[in-house]
């Protein structure tokens, strides 16, 4: 397990209720073999164009509930801060659509642009811009990135996973 | 890989608000400026617009693939009253649009890259320690 995971895995990252979920079922490994997670510029404008206009963008946002601008792609993040969005996403089970922005000078250029947004990664929910990283990070820790998923028709794995516990304590309690 | 270093830094840099880098250390002694010149725009800009009742600035540029004395990456943690109303976003846009602007008008360009946690004073304790940056995964000056 590398330092990044360790980061994410200590128990600030979690609400309490949620460690213990993410404790009892596998959630990492069975995402990272069995599905596959995300679909990697199906959609993006080629690297050669010199500029990506807003009306690409609104489109580009728009063709998963969850769409991610990154630096590397998740299977090979190459930077600190997108490794941590998609060890998040990884975590929560959600299937996303990822834009490596240094494949591609004009999107990274027009995304931030776009966002008014300074800094890679940035986060999209349901076509609307959520955040970055810390932003990320933070809606995980207080449970938030659980509802916004919600209102996009994500359950989140660690949702299902706490849900089948509390359903399991419950028949023991029986 | 980054472990030792990773840790190493996380020490040096950002205890308190009082607390100051070992680069900005280094460099006091050499001339009698406290911060170097994009950490001074910023912490000046950040205390006189947010009016923080904490305020923790620390360059992590060392972390990652920079030259020496670089000012590229850099973490904030502010508390201020400013953000009372205002959903996290909004607090991470006042940040970034407060430093944008002092970074334009000392003639320079925004930073690669800025983590930012922003608190009400609420939400803050004087013992909070500021989260930990991830380790550079090399990204940055490909």
């Amino acid at each position: 397990m590398n330092r990044i995971s360790q980061i994410l895995l200590r128990p600030g990252f979690f609400t309490s209720h949620l460690a213990g979920a993410a404790r009892a079922t596998p959630v990492m490994t069975t995402a990272a073999t069995t599905r596959c997670w995300y679909s990697a510029d199906a959609t993006a404008p080629p690297a050669s164009a010199a500029t990506v206009d807003k009306s690409t963008l609104e489109k580009l946002v728009r063709t998963n509930k969850v769409v991610v601008f990154m630096k590397g792609n998740p299977q090979a993040p190459r930077c600190g801060f997108s490794n941590a969005v998609v060890q998040i996403m990884r975590m929560h089970g959600v299937q996303y659509d990822a834009h490596d922005v240094l494949q591609n000078e004009a999107l990274r250029q027009g995304v931030k642009e776009f966002t008014d947004w300074p800094t890679i990664p940035q986060v999209f929910i349901n076509g609307e811009f959520v955040g970055g990283c810390d932003i990320l990070l933070q809606m995980h820790q207080s449970g938030d990135l659980i509802e916004e998923l919600q209102k996009a028709g994500i359950v989140s794995e660690l949702l299902k996973a706490q849900q089948a516990k509390d359903e399991q304590d419950a028949k023991n309690k029986k | 890989m980054f472990g030792v270093s990773f840790r190493h830094l996380a020490r040096v840099s950002g205890r308190s608000g009082t607390s100051i880098s070992k680069y900005s250390i280094a460099k006091m002694s050499q001339e009698k400026q406290q911060y170097p010149p994009i950490e001074t725009a910023m912490r000046k800009a950040l205390t006189t617009e947010l009016k923080p009742l904490f305020l923790d600035v620390s360059n992590e540029s060392p972390m990652h693939n920079t030259p020496k004395q670089a000012e590229s990456h850099f973490r904030v943690l502010v508390v201020s009253d400013k953000f009372n109303d205002l959903t996290l976003i909004k607090r991470h846009r006042l940040v970034n649009d407060t430093i944008k602007k002092a970074l334009e008008a000392a003639g320079f360009e925004f930073m690669h890259a800025l983590s930012i946690e922003a608190k009400t004073p609420k939400q803050w304790q004087p013992d909070h320690e500021p989260e930990k940056s991830p380790p550079c995964l090399g990204g940055f000056g490909k």
